[in-house]
């Protein structure tokens, strides 16, 4: 076992194991760069996943103490759980549903596209969809993103059926997506077998998580330290302005400093923020790298919602891959429909227990215990769509809460912007559409869970008066700071986040590796 | 959001001990109903009976019928139901203010009722149950209902929910992933064959 010393100022430092930190860690060590990984939540495997929604839940989830403010609903129905996301080894590439899909060329120049929208902070990213091409195929292949790179399809599950005849009978097209779940055996990973449990681990490991293939990956090389347990507290920087380490807790809850050649944050994007305002100093008196006052804001989730449908016949659609069918007929632009950005229809399911804690929360009565009664006749899809970034929705640290550790925790605030009230209107009515086309009995919309799709709070910018970092992820104030997270986003775009995420961080350890390389980090 | 575990058993056997036998009172019990046989078939004996820790058999009693109002499942059996109050008395037992929150909440539901709130008819009954929706005893109680109720292999069992399909035969290639009959199958492009099949 690789193992540092405290003291090592050789060492790259990436706080955070899921789909930036664990793929930027193996891509550092795959270059010969020294990387101690520190990953707050406990590592687990294929072998120790639960298919059981509520003890996955309490094994994966980031369950420390966050509060909610802001006119979102999920701030009345789960207000010390705005997000979805996981404390364990791998991260949310643990929880994730593998949809992996391209930005579309336009999302990159939002600004200059949607223009000035009242109440929107966009802004055009410092990239274009051209520079990031090679690193979306690398992604993909490492991934293993079916139908890409001549990988077969996922075959359609129950609740694929429903929806597939239900688009087509209103003229979308819909087919199983570009998913990284293994379609056939591939890199010594399994192939799917449909169990139906992708939210709580997958059991085959045929999806893809960085638990399973960038972190062993990286451990085969002797360059990577993982230590588990650590819950970083703040990062240090010398009189210089430069970073010089991070304190943290470790597993024991003893207090460690590990010092650094550079830190690279991936907690995701309200954890990022935070650790970057609870590092205020003297010289950074409104926290690290944070001269723009954009960090922690322009929080974005997505506009989702859910679109759950009766029938007569049974479905099942909790039988097989909770996410897999795709329809992209919404996800272009098309300000005539009343709003801009495009939303996506994917397939989803929930067991019988998170379909209570879910379908109305708070709800109860006939017409809830209605659709409980009709739960194996019900199929069900997720919407996706490019919500507007907002100064105001915001991850600030809390005047009085403190976590386990007496660290400030995080408040999460999110108010809907017009336009994704728009956004979200539309795709309720074109689902219901969808599915009363083949004979729905009753249609329930349902409202947005709480986040796992985090984004936008340290966003990047050419310029360092109106972003956090540049377009290597880099913060334009600290030069050995990096954000390699979701939390770099200038905007959100329509699409599932993680393939671009993954693809980010591949590009930032080329430069990082080069910069050290040139000794000019 | 917490996690509470129910398992099949919590309930089936009626393992009453002496001390609560003696005493007379802090017990629920019930048989299954005759129409439940999917439940019929998981449990161990069609009895089943319910140690309360905390609450008396009365207010466990009125808050059974309670959780039916609350998520009213005409067909779904009372020994279902029972794994909400396990809960609830389980919260009362570890907390007196939890404990207090309930009880009153009972004599609230008696008083409504116009004295006996578990014989009152089914309309009284959603009546009552209505106008304290909101209040932090309806909270706690409909808060409670929504994990335990629908988190348990007889709830399962009795929505068709196939649970931990890790434990129950594997994932669904083999069995049933895709048997939906009623729709036309897609085309190869859109849901290609599966591997190995």
């Amino acid at each position: 076992m690789t193992s540092y010393k405290h003291d090592d100022n050789s060492v790259v430092v990436i706080i955070g194991s899921g789909a930036g930190g664990g793929t930027l860690a193996n891509e550092l060590c795959q270059q010969g760069v020294k990387v101690v990984l520190l990953e707050a939540g406990k590592r687990q495997s294929i072998g120790t996943f639960i298919n059981d929604e509520w003890a996955a839940f309490s094994q994966l989830t980031w369950n420390d103490k966050r509060t909610t403010s802001g006119s979102w609903r999920v701030a009345r129905d789960f207000p010390n759980l705005p997000a979805w996301i996981c404390k364990t080894v791998g991260g949310t590439t643990t929880h994730w549903a593998g949809a992996s899909l391209r930005f579309q060329e336009h999302e990159f120049r939002a600004r200059s596209v949607y223009g000035g929208l009242a109440g929107a902070n966009l802004l055009d990213w410092p990239l274009t969809l051209q520079e990031l091409e090679p690193y979306y195929a690398r992604a993909e292949d490492k991934m293993g993103v079916t139908r890409t790179n001549d990988i077969p399809g996922l075959p359609g599950n129950n609740n694929f059926k429903v929806f597939y005849n239900g688009a087509t009978k209103i003229g979308y097209g819909a087919t199983t997506g570009r998913m990284a779940i293994n379609s056939q055996p591939r890199a010594n990973r399994a192939s799917c077998q449909q169990f139906g449990f992708c939210f709580q681990g997958c059991k085959t490991g045929a999806k893809w998580s960085t638990l399973y293939t960038e972190i062993p990956a990286a451990e085969e090389t002797g360059r990577l330290e993982l230590r588990e347990g650590c819950h970083v507290a703040r990062i240090e920087h010398d009189a210089a302005g430069k970073a010089t380490g991070v304190v943290y807790f470790d597993a024991n809850g003893k207090e460690q400093r590990q010092k650094a050649r550079v830190v690279c944050v991936a907690g995701n994007a309200i954890e990022t923020p935070r650790l970057l305002l609870m590092s205020a100093s003297a010289k950074f008196p409104d926290g690290l790298a944070n001269s723009s006052g954009q960090v922690g804001r322009n929080y974005m989730r997505h506009t989702t919602g859910s679109v759950y449908a009766t029938f007569e016949q049974p479905v099942h659609m909790y039988r097989g891959t909770t996410m897999a069918g795709i329809v992209q007929d919404e996800a272009h632009l098309d300000t005539k429909r009343g709003f801009v950005g495009g939303y996506e229809l994917e397939t989803l399911s929930l067991g019988l227990p998170f379909m209570a804690a879910f379908l109305d929360p708070g709800g109860w009565g006939k017409g809830f215990a209605e659709a409980m009664d009709n739960y194996v006749n019900m199929a069900g899809l997720w919407i996706v769509g490019e919500d507007m970034p907002q100064e105001s929705n915001r991850i600030t640290l809390h005047a009085t809460e403190k976590d386990q550790w007496g660290l400030p925790v995080p408040d999460v605030h999110y108010d809907d912007h017009p336009n994704d009230i728009a956004m979200r209107k539309h795709a309720y009515r074109q689902s219901t559409a969808l599915y009363e086309a083949v004979g729905a009995k009753k249609v329930y919309e349902v409202p947005p869970y709480p986040s796992t799709h985090n984004l936008g709070t340290c966003r990047m910018s050419a310029r360092p008066r109106d972003g956090v970092v540049n377009k290597w992820g880099q913060t334009h104030d600290v030069p050995n700071l990096f954000i390699s997270d979701g939390s770099q986003y200038t905007t959100g775009a329509t699409e599932n986040p993680t393939l671009t995420i993954v693809t980010l961080a591949i590009r930032q350890a080329e430069y990082i590796a080069r910069q050290m390389k040139s000794r000019s980090l | 959001m917490s996690e509470h575990p129910v398992s099949l058993g919590a309930l089936a056997q009626p393992r009453v001990s002496r001390r609560a036998f003696l005493k007379g009172s802090g017990l629920l019990v019930g048989t299954l109903w005759a129409s439940s046989s999917v439940l019929l078939a998981l449990a161990p004996s069609p009895s089943w009976a319910l140690e309360l820790k905390s609450l008396d058999q009365a207010s466990a009693t009125a808050l059974l019928q309670f959780c039916r109002r609350i998520f009213p499942h005409d067909k779904l059996d009372d020994a279902v139901y029972a794994l909400v109050v396990k809960e609830l008395d389980e919260a009362a037992a570890k907390s007196a203010e939890t404990r207090t929150l309930l009880t009153e909440g009972v004599a609230g539901l008696n008083r409504a009722a116009g004295g006996n709130w578990a014989a009152a008819l089914v309309e009284k009954k959603d009546a009552v149950t209505a106008s304290l929706a909101g209040t932090p005893f309806f909270r706690k109680v409909q808060g409670t209902a929504v994990v335990a109720l629908y988190n348990n292999e007889l709830a399962f069992a009795h929505f068709g929910y196939e649970g931990n399909a890790f434990q129950h035969g594997g994932g669904y290639l083999m069995r049933g992933f895709n048997d939906l009959k009623w729709l036309p199958n897609p085309t190869v492009q859109a849901s290609p064959a599966a591997f190995g099949v």
